[in-house]
């Protein structure tokens, strides 16, 4: 597919963004499109700002630079009523899950119907024990978010994500910490998701194999900038050695896995300095 | 010398735009109780473990605190032959400051480092960035409840700890000492104000409600999200609530009880 | 975490602790009986001096309260002060020739009026006036005619 008519049928358009915290440049000069009814990757090394990118497109930082329009609105022009009813039609997986911790698995999942619904306390029930099954938790309803193991609560936030129907769903890791089976079935869970309700979907993930299996697109993101993009096809084809170093997971390669620093040696015999 | 009037402006400038930043916070918060009219249960909650919680403390404090201030009081007192008098002392001191000020300290120890704690710990788990993505604005539904909470537990609390002291001045005075029940209480009766002393006694343990409130919620909203940061922003809670409690003390004093 | 219900109750009973100890202080402490203002009737008394006297101090007769101070003003002609009391209406027989006088109770307590009654068989009621008064000892006064009178004694 032409980029033309990527961009065109985008639900997400990221122009030109530039972040950067500190001295620490984030994001240079990047441009994404996220198609409508899609399921769009982005990949990268861990510290890259895969998690920054999807708080820029929620409108949670703000960039120094560029745009990006969910929904033909520009999401830093908005107003804060705005921004909020724009909220409402997105879902977010956090990395951490983000549970709140003085409610149940159950209160948990109802809390974004009761805020912002007046549904009757009984259609909020078998909405929440619907979702609560997709991800195969409905046992598990009145646990504490203590009480959960990590890919419990990933699942459990998976529900409340979804719990409102929104437009676009955007997760952060959503396989880290799952076991095969649970990982064979979120990866269906996010597929059908998909297909079934037409759900704009933005996954970040380092699980190559399973994120390859469902994308439509993917971007690799590296040192700021996006070092490669096209179908799994495309990219499990790329030319690109630093998009096979990555596909490949091999330590060596033009992707660096050390934080940038001095010489080993240097550091090591240098005497003196604390750090 | 010129790195030390360095660090002095730094910290200056610090401590200004944490002020200016705890004042939005503030005026957010102030906007946002109009929306928990229409949900009591969310100040329901918070009235419980800020206020409910913190009731033992006082009152068991409030207790002792009467009980010494009528020994004391009474070993000072007969020495002028004035142990009648012995009332009056026990309720001026607790109404107007030993009662909103130490029950406000220990507010601060109990409920508002639970909060800071509490909100701190949100902000490092990302229940707080979660909430704000579920278009739920967290000041709004945390933040008021839990201030509203507070502003109206403290004079509650106070008048518990003063009234319970009292009765232990009583207990220790009159029962324990053989001071005359009578006297006690129309001594007291016809020196305390209820104006100069009680309403002006309210008036400050509100002042400090307020204040100790909104300390130890922006300690918790502002702090730095890691298990280091929680713990150094409840700390600075006690401390910077226990300096405003005594600061405003002295002025709050000062202005009511100054021309007198 | 409690059953909502019980965090209710509990919440409830806080609430209204505190209020009670709100009104504890308020009636008991301070006996702010604006509302609960016992029946009774005012007179007045002039005296020349009525030194510690203050609002809501007690009046008694016999070492009883029978009533407590309501206004003390200053009358700019006689140069008196002018103390209205208030009577509890129970106490409806006291003769009007009582004498009033002001008191200290022990050497540093608080200043009373007591009433002292005569033999007459009107009693006192509502706007009556107390003729007979005997001020307050000022310590300081006291001291200083003692002084004086046993200096002159000496001579
Ligand atoms: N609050 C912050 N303050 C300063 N720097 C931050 C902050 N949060 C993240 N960073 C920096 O931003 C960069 C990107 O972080 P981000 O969390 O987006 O990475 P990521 O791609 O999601 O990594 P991972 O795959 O490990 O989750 C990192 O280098 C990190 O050091
Ligand atoms: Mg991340």
């Amino acid at each position: 597919m032409s980029a033309e008519s990527r961009s065109q049928n985008s639900l997400v358009s990221v122009r030109s963004l530039s972040f950067s915290r500190g001295d620490n440049n984030i994001f240079n000069d990047v441009s994404m499109d996220f198609e409508r009814g899609k399921i769009t990757a982005i990949m990268g090394p861990s510290g890259t700002g895969k998690t920054t990118l999807l708080k820029l497109i929620g409108g949670q930082l703000q960039p120094s630079q560029g745009s990006i329009t969910v929904d033909g609105n520009d999401v830093h022009r908005l107003r804060r009523t705005e921004l909020f009813n724009l909220r409402k039609r997105i879902g977010m997986l956090f990395q951490s899950g983000a549970l709140l911790t003085d409610m149940n698995v159950y209160d948990n999942v109802a809390f974004p119907l009761r805020e912002h619904t007046k549904l009757p306390e009984s259609m909020i029930r078998s909405l929440v024990l619907m979702k609560l099954q997709a991800v195969g938790l409905r046992g598990a309803r009145r646990l504490m978010p203590n009480e959960l193991s990590g890919g419990m609560a990933r699942r459990v936030a998976l529900a409340r994500a979804i719990a409102l129907d929104p437009m676009m769903i955007m997760y952060d890791e959503p396989f880290t910490g799952q076991d095969p089976i649970s990982k064979g079935v979120l990866v269906h869970l996010i597929k059908s998701l998909n297909v079934t309700l037409g759900l704009t979907t933005i996954i970040v993930s380092h699980d190559v194999s399973e994120t390859a299996a469902i994308a439509d697109y993917i971007y690799v993101v590296s040192g700021g900038e996006v070092i490669g993009e096209g179908t799994p096809e495309e990219i499990k084809h790329s030319g690109s050695e630093w998009v096979q170093q990555f596909m490949e997971g091999s330590a060596d390669g033009p992707v660096h896995f050390h934080y940038p620093a001095r010489e080993m040696q240097d550091d090591l015999f240098s005497s003196g300095k604390r750090y | 010398m010129l790195e030390l009037i360095q660090t002095l402006g730094k910290s200056t400038r610090a401590g200004f735009t944490k002020l200016g930043r705890g004042t939005y916070f503030l005026l957010q918060t102030l906007t946002g109780i109009l929306e928990i009219v229409p949900r009591p249960r969310l100040l329901l909650n918070q009235m419980y473990s800020v206020g409910v919680l913190s009731c033992l403390i006082i009152s068991i404090s409030g207790l002792f605190v009467g009980m010494v201030l009528g020994l004391q009081g009474f070993y000072i007192l007969s020495d002028f032959g004035a142990e009648e008098t012995l009332g009056v002392m026990v309720a001026a001191s607790l109404v107007r400051e030993l009662g909103p000020v130490v029950s406000a300290l220990l507010f601060a120890g109990r409920a508002g480092s639970a909060l800071t704690a509490e909100i701190g710990l949100m902000k490092a788990t990302e229940q707080l960035s979660g909430m704000e993505m579920m278009a739920v604005d967290p000041i709004k539904r945390i933040i008021s409840p839990r201030f509203l909470a507070g502003v109206i537990s403290m004079p509650l609390l106070a008048a518990l700890f003063s009234a319970i002291g009292i009765l232990g001045g009583q207990i220790v005075g009159c029962g324990l000492l053989g001071v005359d029940d009578g006297s006690y209480w129309s001594q007291m009766q016809s020196k305390i104000d209820f104006f100069d002393d009680i309403i002006n006694g309210v008036i400050k343990s509100f002042v400090f409600g307020f204040v100790t409130t909104w300390i130890a919620l922006f300690e918790g909203y502002d702090t730095i999200p890691t298990s280091e940061g929680v713990s150094r922003a409840t700390t600075r809670t006690v401390v910077n609530s226990a300096f405003s409690i005594l600061g405003l003390d002295f002025i709050l004093t000062a202005l009511m009880f100054g021309d007198d | 975490m409690l059953h909502s219900s019980t965090q209710d109750t509990l919440v409830g009973l806080f609430v209204a602790a505190g209020i009670a100890g709100l009104f504890f202080l308020a009636l008991q402490v301070c006996n702010l009986n604006y509302f609960t203002e016992q029946k009774g009737y005012t007179v007045t008394a002039r005296f020349e001096n009525s030194g510690g006297l203050k609002v809501k101090s007690p009046v008694s007769a016999a070492g009883v309260k029978i009533g407590q101070i309501s206004d003390i003003s200053f009358d700019p002609k006689t140069f008196e002060s002018v103390v209205k009391m208030r009577i509890y209406s129970q106490y409806n027989s006291i003769p009007d020739d009582a004498t009033a006088s002001v008191f200290t109770a022990g050497l540093l307590g608080e200043q009373y009026v007591s009433l002292e009654p005569g033999g007459s068989s009107d009693y006192l009621k509502e706007g009556s006036n107390i003729e007979i008064t005997q001020s307050a000892i000022i310590l300081e006064k006291a001291i200083g005619q003692f002084l004086f009178k046993s200096a002159e004694e000496k001579k």
